[in-house]
């Protein structure tokens, strides 16, 4: 494939003003990609002729004079996000068949900003996971996995639950993805394969129509190869939606403009606490590197606590499945998707409902269920609301004395398919150092850094205030020069 | 924490997913450890700490009561596995 699929977005934007291509020259080199990366099964559905078909009226836009910010930019979207008549699955049986009579608010801005789709992505099974394994509709192999395509001598995961979005965006199949994130699941990801990742405060970006996992958490936000990609991408998502109640009405600010890498004089907190028994020397190695890289820079590090960090993840595995269990509830072989009869209304939603739902899916149901039911509520559940208020607070605090906190996204490279899952304990740890962010509801984005002794990407993530993306995106540019990282997979389109 | 396989019956009894009898023990086998693994959140004083509601610290916002939107039947109906007369189709509930 040409260089057309090797293009930031922001190159893509310069060279389609400059009629180098047009958006049809460019999607239709994409479209060829996402073929070319098939062996990785990063997309559920592939939507070439709809591809095609808005990438001409994107071209006619231009030709008339009106260039949305995102024009003519062909991306994927993770198939969390409604899309009208496409197939939308959630990466999971029980949705089998369901197309949407509505668009999610997030693709509605995309759309309206230029954007085109080159079909929906693969994911965890309703968001819930941390390697991309649990999709009913197959793994998905990291690009970065070692050996001949489709041969690999070992199958590495991209990370999850947005495994597809940063499989495609990493191979070079898409110049940037949607991706959704409620304990880590963009930034984790996102560190996996090398590429860009933000979440946005909560409330910043719409949360109607995407399919809900565990709502007070759940964020969209982008998956890129830049962080000026990402700020680019970031501003089209964003945007005050009447349709969710939690989405927050303030003035989306241009990303772009906060990239002057001028960060001289900006604390920057490391949470003691991230230190955590047993972190692996090349993830110290890589944290301290970036301390080094912003102090270079002018800014200042600071030592900071957060002492409820130990007890986030904990708090995690009972406020998301609790949300999840009752989101959940409305998969009942009735109103859409899959249904599996029975003699009566109570065996046809158990029947359908078996036969739905994976088992990371279920196992989560059920431990929801359980935190909420009578005589556990208030020792599971609220004790969680509680804790969450704390991690809460720890955050407001440390934010008394740094402006942003710098730390390492995952505490490991890459592993393989099969590693890790026979222990759903040892998976979630995956999200240690993402899921506090999630809890305090603050930006967050995983820049990635440097490669480990096994030639994997690492990532460092930044933690903001509550709507502050700038400063985020701001350090995060900094970092992604200072560091340097031109590392491409082993397999690109 | 320690779930029996009776409770996990029940508990999926409750969130209506039909669980094959051979996979409880396995499957009370991984709830417990979950629940064992959240249970030291009992070490965290909470007294005086109110439970999150709203990570967004916001109000949620007030609309007038009046409808704006709707008349969508047929594309409420389109995903029903199964539909007629502009409803859903379910077995007989009333006996």
């Amino acid at each position: 494939m040409g260089a057309l699929t090797h293009l930031t977005m922001a190159e893509a934007l310069d060279g389609l003003a400059k009629k180098e291509y047009t958006a049809v020259e460019l999607t239709e080199a994409h479209v060829k990609a996402v073929e070319t990366i098939r062996p990785l099964n990063a997309f559920i559905t592939e939507t070439p002729d709809k591809a095609l078909e808005m990438a001409k009226a994107s071209d006619a836009r231009r030709a008339k004079g009106e260039v949305g910010p995102m024009e003519g930019l062909p991306i994927a979207v993770k198939d969390l996000f409604c899309t009208r008549g496409v197939l939308t699955t959630a990466a999971s049986h029980i949705l089998d068949g369901f197309k949407p009579e509505y668009e999610s608010t997030v693709t509605t801005n995309l759309w309206r900003d230029g954007a085109v789709m080159l079909g929906k992505v693969n994911l965890d099974e309703f968001a819930m996971g941390s390697a991309n394994i649990t999709s009913y509709h197959g793994n998905v192999v990291s690009p970065w996995s070692p050996g001949e395509v489709g041969n690999w001598s070992r199958q590495l995961v991209p990370g999850g639950s947005s495994g597809g979005s940063a499989a495609a965006v990493a191979a070079r199949a898409a110049l940037g993805a949607t991706g959704t994130d409620t304990g880590g699941s963009i930034r984790q990801p996102a560190a996996f394969t090398g590429i860009v990742g933000i979440k946005p405060t909560y409330g910043r970006c719409s949360r109607w129509g995407v399919v809900a996992f565990a709502s007070s958490l759940d964020q969209a936000g982008p998956m890129t190869r830049t962080v000026e990609d990402a700020a680019i991408m970031l501003r089209s998502m964003c945007g005050f939606d009447p349709k969710d109640s939690t989405s927050v009405d303030m003035p989306v600010p241009d990303f772009r403009a906060a990239l002057t890498g001028d960060i001289r004089g900006l604390k920057v907190g490391i949470p003691r606490e991230y230190r955590v028994e047993g972190m692996p020397a090349e993830i110290a190695k890589i944290w301290d590197q970036g301390i080094e890289w912003l102090k270079a820079a002018g800014a200042e590090p600071v030592d900071i606590s957060l002492p409820h960090t130990k007890y986030a993840l904990a708090t995690y595995y009972i406020v998301a499945p609790a949300e999840a269990s009752s989101n959940l509830a409305r998969y009942d072989g009735v109103r859409y998707g899959l249904r599996v009869e029975g003699g009566n209304l109570k065996d046809l939603y158990e029947n359908t409902r078996g036969a739905g739902f994976g088992k990371e899916v279920r196992r989560r149901i059920l431990i929801g269920t359980y935190v909420l039911s009578a005589g556990y509520y208030d020792a599971y559940y609220n004790k969680a609301r509680q804790v969450r208020t704390r991690i809460k607070w720890d955050f407001d605090e440390a934010f008394k004395s740094c402006d942003v906190i710098l730390t390492p996204t995952a505490p490991s490279t890459a592993f393989a398919i099969g590693e890790k899952m026979d222990d759903p304990i040892q998976m979630y740890l995956n999200d240690v150092f993402t899921v506090p962010a999630s809890l305090a509801g603050l930006p967050g984005m995983s820049v990635p850094a440097g490669l480990g002794s096994d030639g994997l990407p690492l990532g460092l993530q930044l933690i903001g205030r509550p709507f502050d993306e700038e400063t985020v995106l701001r350090v995060g540019h900094v970092i992604e020069k200072a560091a340097d990282f031109t590392a491409t997979p082993p397999f690109v389109a | 924490m320690s779930l029996d396989k009776a409770t996990v019956a029940k508990i999926a009894h409750l969130a209506r997913i039909k669980v094959p009898e051979e996979e409880l023990d396995h499957l009370a086998g991984e709830l417990s450890q979950i629940l064992t693994f959240v249970e030291q959140l009992g070490e965290v004083d909470t007294n005086n700490v109110p439970p999150m509601t709203s990570v967004a610290a916001q109000k949620l916002r007030r609309r007038k009561d009046e409808v704006t939107d709707g008349g969508y039947r047929e594309s409420v109906l389109s995903n029903g596995p199964e539909t007629a007369e502009g409803f859903y189709v379910v077995p007989k509930v009333v006996e």
